[in-house]
């Protein structure tokens, strides 16, 4: 049985405490009196996920049938799913899309339905690669789907192939993938990596356009979702949620959730994943054998090595039917791999950042991801509270480059190089630049023909921040690029205990503080 | 001089005052995993170790004068040897002299305090000799039923009913597992005597004295013994335990002799005299067990 998660004091006795640093980790001593929160161990997952998928179909919950009482010859049938952004890292086939998507689809065979689309709901992200799809869907769905045309990717720039389904009465409108909305059932398919996704999320990022992304990915949506891992309290999943409604009434939908466990990395690995005080002599081999050769490695080949993971993670539920009901037992799911219980906020939240988020899969953590990971994702691991106190200050560790992947991530080097260096205030970002980089046809043109994201997805990296950067009184990044971390207006550091001298001069002498030990995930719930 | 500790994370982590040591699980003991020792590979290197090094040594040491092996010739399938524990020398001379029909495919059960207290000890025990560890202090139901699915599975089994060597060269009493398992698989138990081994290793020496003469050590192997229809593995045991001393008189005296006095039940006991230890252990030079050789002057 996994052992739940918990918060350590740290005392004289205990050791150094692992920091993730980009491709590499660091080892460091924290200050008696400090508190680390570790993770849950990876819950024990379903023995037998293909049953337990076919049972999923044939008992939705909510006000919705079986899906095979759903098919019937002549249809039109629409699958969506997840695009490659989680899980993290990849999973070791057969990915938990492949699983369902293959049951979803013999369903549909013995139903004789003919018309079935595939869409990568990818919103406003990259293009996946074939390899990629084929990681996801497995050989069997993709040979049968992509020669035909019929595995496509949402394009929410191709406006012959969207529709306005419908207007909230906040007046947000809906505008999603036509083929998805006009079809007679929309089997939606999720991972639910963190309690963030799923639910109405979905469909209202991955299958719409950035004229209804807008509505809810916009600075003030981010700065009152306090977190947006805790949906109930978040602004961005309200208005997902108002918004997934008007395509509800407009077009059958039927979620189809999967839960992983937190069994992120391979035994190779395995030191990552296991309470510092046991580690075995094979642990440690294997830690300085690995932290030594990636420091040794250059960046590119360390990258290389590190995105070269897959992930043993292994399906723990999975839920089917109408999309709320579905959520709601998604998050409960979710909440019990990953809640952690912390009791009040420290001055100082130090966090050790990974070499991989969800927008670097298979790329390469600019400046602009390490913020979003940091102060967007790992910041907003809360229910409840934040972890830092409002002023405290936030340290993270990464290398943190100025380095961009010219093919994915195009805008997001002019963001850098323009935008930042003019202003770091979100809000004024977003009033000064968003709209032309959003409607930049070149950005537009690379989104669409080639593997880059969005032209606007550099701001909404900037957005995710916003509530943190609110929030705290200053940013100090140990071991990063002086001149990177300084164009987004943090403070750079060359050692953690730099770092927690230069925390004392915002948050005061002796100063309470709290390490986040993740990846693997958690969700502190802090009160 | 002490030793300087080398520091995490070369060194061992310190635990953290406030996070409570969870039970150790053993994997030392009897809960070693001999699995691993009973795959291909640990196979024949325990087959390249016993027939190149262990038995050259046995006849090195011993010289030994094997006997009875022809009351085996009929037997085929899993048996479980059952032999008197005088020496550390004992294991080795049965790996050495069982035909070899049942050599490499024959497990020894060894107590698990003393040939597993470490997982070096225990992998050093479990791929020489094949051992399988045998709790001998308690009961435990994982030694028994690991030796049932090896037997099960084909493998024969050694067994030292009396649960380790004899203190001062007398028998002490057999045990009923050995009687226990035959009854639970339903496979024979073949008794051996070994005769003689304490003079070449003793119980307290560091090192083995190799014999001078041929015959000073004798391995003598009984007929193969079922279990009665009915019989408890309590009296089984008995009677496992007067085959054995029958086949040690047949050693001292012959065969026929051996047979009269197993038929008059007048075999003398392989636990000696209940005496005071001086009476025991004279009594046993007198059997020639345990010739006392002075040295000059």
């Amino acid at each position: 049985m996994s052992r739940p998660g918990f918060v350590l004091e740290v005392d004289r006795s205990t050791p150094p405490i692992l920091f993730h640093h980009g491709e590499g980790f660091r080892l460091e001593k924290l200050p008696t009196g400090s508190r680390v929160v570790y993770p849950a161990e990876p819950l024990t997952p379903l023995s037998d996920p293909d049953a337990a998928i076919r049972h999923a179909l044939e008992h939705p919950v909510g006000d919705s049938e079986p899906l095979r009482a759903l098919l019937r010859p002549g249809m039109k049938l629409t699958i969506a799913f997840d695009n490659e952004a989680v899980p993290l890292p990849p999973m070791t086939g057969p990915d938990n899309r492949q699983r369902v998507i293959e049951a979803v689809l013999e369903l549909a065979a013995a139903a004789g339905v003919d018309d079935v689309v595939l869409v990568a709901a990818h919103g406003l992200h990259r293009r996946a690669t074939e390899a990629e799809l084929r990681h996801m869907l497995g050989d069997r769905v993709y040979d049968a789907f992509a020669p035909h045309g019929l595995l496509t990717q949402h394009d929410a720039e191709d406006h012959d192939n969207l529709i306005v389904v419908g207007q909230t009465a906040e007046g947000e409108y809906v505008e999603v993938n036509k083929r998805a909305a006009t079809s007679d059932l929309l089997v939606y398919v999720n991972i639910n990596l963190v309690a963030m996704d799923g639910g109405h999320k979905s469909t209202m990022t991955g299958l719409v356009s950035y004229r209804s992304l807008k509505h809810h990915h916009n600075v003030v949506g981010m700065q009152h979702s306090r977190s947006f891992m805790d949906p109930p309290r978040s602004e961005l999943h309200n208005a997902t949620w108002r918004m997934g409604r008007v395509l509800a009434q407009h077009c059958q939908v039927f979620q189809i959730e999967t839960t992983l466990n937190s069994d992120t990395f391979p035994s190779q690995f395995a030191f990552l994943q296991k309470r510092e005080w046991e580690w075995s002599l094979r642990d440690r081999a294997s830690y300085l054998a690995t932290a030594k050769s990636l420091d040794a490695c250059p960046p590119a080949l360390a990258r290389k090595i590190m995105h070269g993971i897959k992930s043993p993670q292994k399906m723990t539920s999975v839920q089917a039917g109408e999309v709320e009901a579905v959520h709601r037992l998604t998050l409960a799911e979710v909440h019990r791999q990953h809640l952690v219980p912390v009791e009040g906020q420290a001055d100082i939240l130090t966090m050790g950042l990974p070499y991989i988020g969800p927008y670097n899969v298979n790329s390469i953590m600019n400046p602009l991801l390490v913020m979003c990971l940091g102060l967007g994702y790992f910041f907003n691991l809360y229910r409840g509270k934040p972890l830092v106190r409002q002023g405290g200050v936030v340290i993270l560790s990464h290398p943190t480059r100025w380095e961009f992947h010219p093919v994915h991530h195009p805008s997001y080097i002019d963001f850098f190089e323009q935008v930042l260096s003019e202003t770091t205030d979100p809000l004024e970002i977003e009033k000064k630049f968003e709209e032309d980089f959003a409607n930049d046809p070149w950005y537009i043109h690379l989104y669409r023909n080639s593997y880059a994201y969005h032209g606007v997805h550099a701001f909404y990296m900037w957005y995710w921040g916003a509530h943190a950067l609110q929030h705290v009184g200053g940013v100090i990044i140990v071991g990063g690029d002086p001149k990177a971390v300084r164009r987004m207006g943090f403070k750079p550091a060359s050692t953690m205990r730099d770092a927690l001298e230069m925390a004392e001069d915002v948050v005061g002498r002796d100063p309470s503080i709290t390490h986040l030990h993740a990846p693997p995930i958690l969700l502190a719930d802090v009160t | 001089m002490r030793i300087p500790r080398a520091k995490f994370p070369l060194g061992a982590p310190t635990w953290p005052t406030p996070v409570p040591r969870p039970p150790v699980e053993a994997d030392t003991g009897a809960a070693y995993d001999t699995a691993w020792a009973r795959k291909f590979p640990a196979r024949v290197a325990r087959a390249m170790i016993v027939d190149d090094i262990l038995r050259p040594v046995a006849h090195f040491l011993a010289r030994p004068d094997v006997t009875g092996l022809d009351r085996l010739d009929d037997l085929d399938g899993p048996v479980i040897f059952v032999a008197n524990h005088n020496s550390h020398l004992d294991t080795t001379l049965l790996l050495a002299t069982i035909p070899e029909r049942w050599r490499h495919k024959t497990v020894v059960a060894a107590a698990a305090d003393y040939f597993f207290p470490t997982k070096v000890k225990g992998a050093i025990s479990a791929l020489a000799i094949g051992a399988i560890p045998m709790e001998r202090n308690r009961v435990d139901r994982r030694s028994a039923d690991l030796a049932a699915e090896l037997l099960a599975d084909g493998w024969s089994v050694v067994i030292f009913p009396e649960g380790g060597r004899s203190p001062d060269g007398w028998t002490t009493a057999f045990r009923g597992g050995a009687a226990y398992l035959a009854l639970r698989v339903d496979r024979p138990v073949v008794p051996v005597h070994l005769e003689g081994t304490r003079k070449v290793w003793k119980r307290g020496e560091k090192l083995p004295t190799p014999m001078e003469k041929d015959s000073a050590v004798r391995v003598t192997f009984g007929a193969p013994m079922w279990p009665e229809k009915g019989e408890s593995s309590r009296r089984f045991a008995a009677r496992i335990e007067a085959a054995v001393a029958t086949l040690a008189d047949e050693q001292r005296t012959d065969w026929w002799q051996a047979r009269k006095r197993a038929a008059a039940k007048t075999t003398p006991s392989l636990q000696g005299p209940e005496a005071g230890a001086w009476r025991r252990a004279w009594a046993l030079e007198g059997q020639g067990r345990s010739p006392v050789t002075r040295e000059w002057p």
